[in-house]
């Protein structure tokens, strides 16, 4: 990868993050969990995907499925960035005249499949990429789950099926931020050794630094679409990546802040001083 | 024609249509080797089954998917509501061996809610046909029609003539201005048997076989209410939320006042056995319907006081 693309990526991820925030006015957002795949979800719609919004009609085309999907400030923002969706549009976060809530909805053009139920669009994907499969495609299917929704026995079960119909046009990328709702993932239903249960459930297994592209790149040209075996990366992530503040708080999972906590904030992420947060996160799990 | 016949005919006739199963194959076991990779079986998985339908649905296929009434639609119900429900995708769920028809499996197995389950779901589509005669007739407008639906899959063999079938029209089986019996599924056979001898004793009944329970024939009801002095609904299911529940929201949404009583399963799971067993222990066979029923008209102190 370039040094000049490289900088682009971090260029995007940083103006999505700034979205990200923005998106906690008024009644908040997920943004522990938004933050920490903002590179996963750039990397993927600028490089990997190969989508243009008037192509979603393309049988052959490339799918993204968000299933974990609180972070759908991430996925919006990037879509902006992409030019699929108005920036003010976000404006929109939660009003009544428009679609744009804290999961996302099938009706914004980009949005796979409708999540925010955890546990689903595994086996959601795992229909596309069969379909894709009998009609002889070779497009890829990716799945992001995050790491508290490996609590969830479909999640499972989904892995046994995509394992014996060999699935390996399914990609299933794991944000794994270490944290679930409110409590760290090891201290409460603990998933390591994850990469060892993803091998014994039949996947392909790569484990990386989910926040670097470079990483993130040599993952997805190595994998391999003709091993009868579904691929699992494994990215290791920082809940709140980009904010001090938030990054690594158990207790900053569902956050709504001030118009001066944003402001400060987006200063944070430009490399400031570490934001005062007076705001009470909401526990709303 | 079977129901593995016409899910050959169809699929090979048009390859939108997809068969799924969790292992559920008594119906289909000769579809693998026809149908190759347009046969999946996802195991012991009603979760992920109804997941990939939807994905295969959002690929353009309509997905018949089976596996155990009670399984499928309490299992997966929440696979079932929010990904083809809130998708409002094309699958056409297959539950088997629902209500009576699970015989001696025991309350695990016994479905007698799902009725309950599938109308809660907006849009839903139920389809409960009342043997193979009428199943193989109405399925291939329902594997047609563009929206989730719920067939409550019953093989029993036909006692009599089915008419066309229109979607949301029920049929209308016996004519008869004494009662109305309603019934849906494999109870419209023992429904049938009782209207037969009702007529013997001169008790003329008109029976409905529903066919749809969502959509609702709201015509053939209103004929029924205003034509007729009693309504009974029959049907192997509990009592709150199936049939019965539908008729009541209906005579109250519509502001009407009839005479309506319902034969169902009180609160309690059925003794399991063989079926013949099960309906004569739980007093649903035809001959034990048509005593229940005039029981009822005599108890009434209605027109029929003179049978007494």
């Amino acid at each position: 990868m370039k040094k000049e693309e490289i900088t682009s990526l971090h260029r995007t991820a940083q103006n999505v993050r700034e979205e990200i925030i923005k998106l906690t006015a008024g009644g908040g957002c997920f943004i522990g969990a938004s933050l920490s795949c903002v590179e996963l979800i750039v990397y993927l719609y600028k490089v990997f995907l190969n989508l243009e919004i008037q192509q979603l009609n393309n049988p052959e085309r490339n799918y993204l499925f968000l299933s974990k999907g609180h972070d759908v400030p991430s996925l919006y923002s990037m879509f902006t960035e992409l030019g699929w969706f108005e920036k003010s549009r976000l404006l929109n976060h939660l009003k009544t005249n428009d679609h744009i809530y804290w999961h996302p909805n099938r009706k914004i053009p980009g949005v796979e499949f409708h999540s925010g139920s955890l546990g689903h669009l595994l086996s959601v994907a795992m229909g596309v990429a069969i379909d894709c499969k009998i009609k002889g495609f070779t497009n890829k299917i990716i799945v992001i789950l995050g790491d508290g929704e490996l609590n969830e026995g479909s999640i499972w079960e989904g892995l046994l099926v995509a394992s014996a119909y060999k699935l390996d046009n399914l990609i299933i990328v794991v944000d794994r931020n270490k944290f679930q709702a409110n409590e760290r993932t090891e201290e409460l239903i603990p998933l390591e050794p994850l990469a060892d249960k993803f091998k014994a459930f039949g996947c392909n297994v790569q484990r990386i630094d989910g926040h670097s592209f470079v990483e993130i790149n040599n993952a997805f040209n190595s994998l391999d679409f003709n091993s009868h075996k579904p691929s699992a990366i494994i990215a290791d992530t920082i809940r709140g990546k980009g904010l001090p503040s938030i990054e690594e708080r158990a207790d900053r999972w569902f956050c709504k802040f001030t118009h001066e906590e944003i402001e400060d904030l987006l200063v944070e992420l430009k490399g400031g001083d570490k934001t005062q947060l007076s705001s009470e996160t909401i526990i709303a799990r | 024609m079977n129901y593995e016949e016409l899910l050959t005919q169809i699929t090979l006739s048009d390859d939108k249509f997809i068969i799924l199963t969790a292992e559920n194959r008594a119906a289909i076991r000769n579809l693998p080797k026809i149908l190759g990779n347009r046969f999946i079986d996802t195991g012991i998985t009603e979760q992920t089954m109804v997941g990939i339908s939807a994905g295969l649905a959002l690929r353009g296929r309509i997905p018949i998917t089976h596996a155990l009434a009670s399984f499928l639609t309490m299992r997966a119900f929440e696979f079932i509501r929010t990904d083809i429900g809130i998708g409002q995708l094309p699958v056409k769920l297959v539950g088997s061996f629902a209500g009576f028809l699970s015989e001696a499996n025991g309350p695990t197995h016994q479905a007698i809610e799902d009725i309950s389950l599938m109308r809660g779901i907006p849009k839903m589509k139920i389809f409960c046909p009342s043997d193979e005669n009428d199943m193989i007739e109405c399925l291939p407008k329902i594997f047609d029609y563009n929206k989730p639906v719920y067939i409550r899959y019953n093989n029993l063999p036909a006692l009599f003539e089915h008419k066309p079938f229109e979607l949301g029209q029920a049929e209308l089986v016996t004519e008869g201005n004494d009662l109305t019996i309603l019934s849906y599924g494999m109870m419209v056979r023992e429904a049938f048997i009782a209207s037969e001898l009702l007529s013997e004793r001169g008790i003329n009944a008109r029976l409905i076989n529903l066919r749809t329970l969502k959509p609702f024939d709201d015509e053939i009801i209103f004929k029924a209410i205003f034509e007729t002095p009693v309504l009974i609904t029959i049907e192997d299911h509990l009592k709150k939320g199936g049939l019965y529940s539908i008729l009541c929201e209906f005579i109250a949404k519509n502001k009407l006042s009839t005479d309506l009583e319902g034969i169902a399963l009180k609160n309690r799971w059925f003794k399991p056995a063989l079926l013949k067993d099960v309906l004569a222990n739980e007093g649903f066979t035809g001959l034990q319907l048509a005593d229940r029923i005039e029981h009822y008209l005599i108890n009434k102190g209605s027109i029929y006081n003179e049978r007494s």
